[in-house]
């Protein structure tokens, strides 16, 4: 029984020192948050003033405030996901570098994936299709040097041609 | 049937592309239009409605703490607000545009701005009046219509009077 009861007391010990040791994305209340943890956060944010410049890289008075507030926000102990939940209900969905996935924004996400997948298919059965029409048999070829004699002539010339230039340059 | 989903999503994808460059290129919203309706809620907690406000002439500026060519209208626009006040017939509203609030409630001292301001929350109002940038400033009719559209600042106090002044009776 005291082994069991040992056992449960180590294993409870276990979970809680893992539970501790998982780092969680937030700032201790009072700590100085660093130019890194404050672009951390900034880089997933654009400012409606210079668009498609992340905030982290911008250099306007705007981005700099906004930069301020981010290093307020993290000096309180907010979160990001709290700063980037501030930032939206000021500012509005477009000063997230990723939209929420619900409603239109959806199309972001799945209209390039739709084109990709199109396009690769598009090419898929295109190259398939070429592939089936080129004659792969002997047969085949004596065919197409028949259907255009001219064709072989070109070769012919163009390997003479490889030919001597191959043996003026020994 | 292969093709008809092809060309549908084709047809589809290009609708989007299209509304999405219409509302790009849409041009802004011009005199002699009505004025889009919207709430501000004022740094000070006040809720202003501009449907609200149909019989008086509304002067809105769009303005943030950031922007240097705000700055030299700021108090023109205070002495213009004053001295219509007493009148009761000519609302100042100024919407702060992509600001933060500590650097805006500065500028509001600094400049000893009195009449009512707020944050272009969402910047739904920004959008609204499609503008390209601050200081842009509406004047408003009694009738709800867009009757001056300045871009860029006012120059100074006789501009902005020579603006309100035709406005009412």
């Amino acid at each position: 029984m005291k082994r069991d009861m040992k056992t449960w007391l180590g294993i409870f010990i276990l979970i809680l020192l893992i539970v501790l040791s998982i780092p969680v994305v937030g700032y201790a209340q009072g700590s100085d948050p660093t130019d890194d943890d404050v672009n951390t956060v900034a880089k997933q944010l654009y400012c409606p003033v210079c668009e498609n410049i992340p905030l982290d890289a911008c250099g306007t008075a705007a981005c700099e405030q906004w930069r301020g507030i981010i290093y307020d926000k993290l000096k309180e102990g907010w979160t990001e996901d709290q700063i980037k939940d501030y930032f939206v209900a000021q500012y509005g969905d477009r000063v997230l570098a990723e939209p929420p996935k619900q409603g239109f924004n959806w199309l972001v996400y799945l209209v390039p994936l739709l084109v990709f997948t199109g396009g690769g298919f598009l090419l898929y059965r295109g190259f398939n299709r070429w592939k089936e029409s080129a004659p792969t048999t002997k047969e085949g070829k004596e065919i197409l040097k028949k259907e255009d004699p001219s064709m072989d002539k070109y070769i012919e010339r163009i390997e003479n041609e490889l030919k001597k230039r191959s043996e003026g340059s020994k | 049937m292969k093709k008809i989903l092809l060309w549908g999503g084709l047809t589809i994808f290009l609708m989007i592309l299209g509304v999405g460059l219409f509302r790009s290129q849409q041009a802004q919203v011009n005199i002699g239009e009505p004025a889009p309706d919207f709430e501000l809620l004022s740094f000070s907690g006040e809720r202003y409605q501009l449907s609200d406000l149909r019989g008086k002439v509304v002067v809105i500026n769009f303005w943030a703490s950031w922007c240097e060519s705000c700055k030299p209208e700021a108090k023109d626009l205070e002495d213009a607000y004053q001295f219509y006040l007493s009148r009761g017939d000519v609302i100042f509203l100024g919407v702060d545009y992509v600001d933060t609030e500590p650097e805006a409630l500065a500028y509001l001292k600094e400049f000893g701005i009195t009449y009512p301001n707020g944050p272009d929350l969402k910047t739904s109002i920004s959008q609204a009046y499609r503008i390209r940038g601050v200081p842009e400033t509406f004047v408003i009719d009694k009738n709800g219509t867009i009757a001056h559209l300045q871009i860029g600042p006012f120059r100074s106090l006789p501009e902005i009077l020579s603006v309100i002044d035709p406005l009412l009776d």
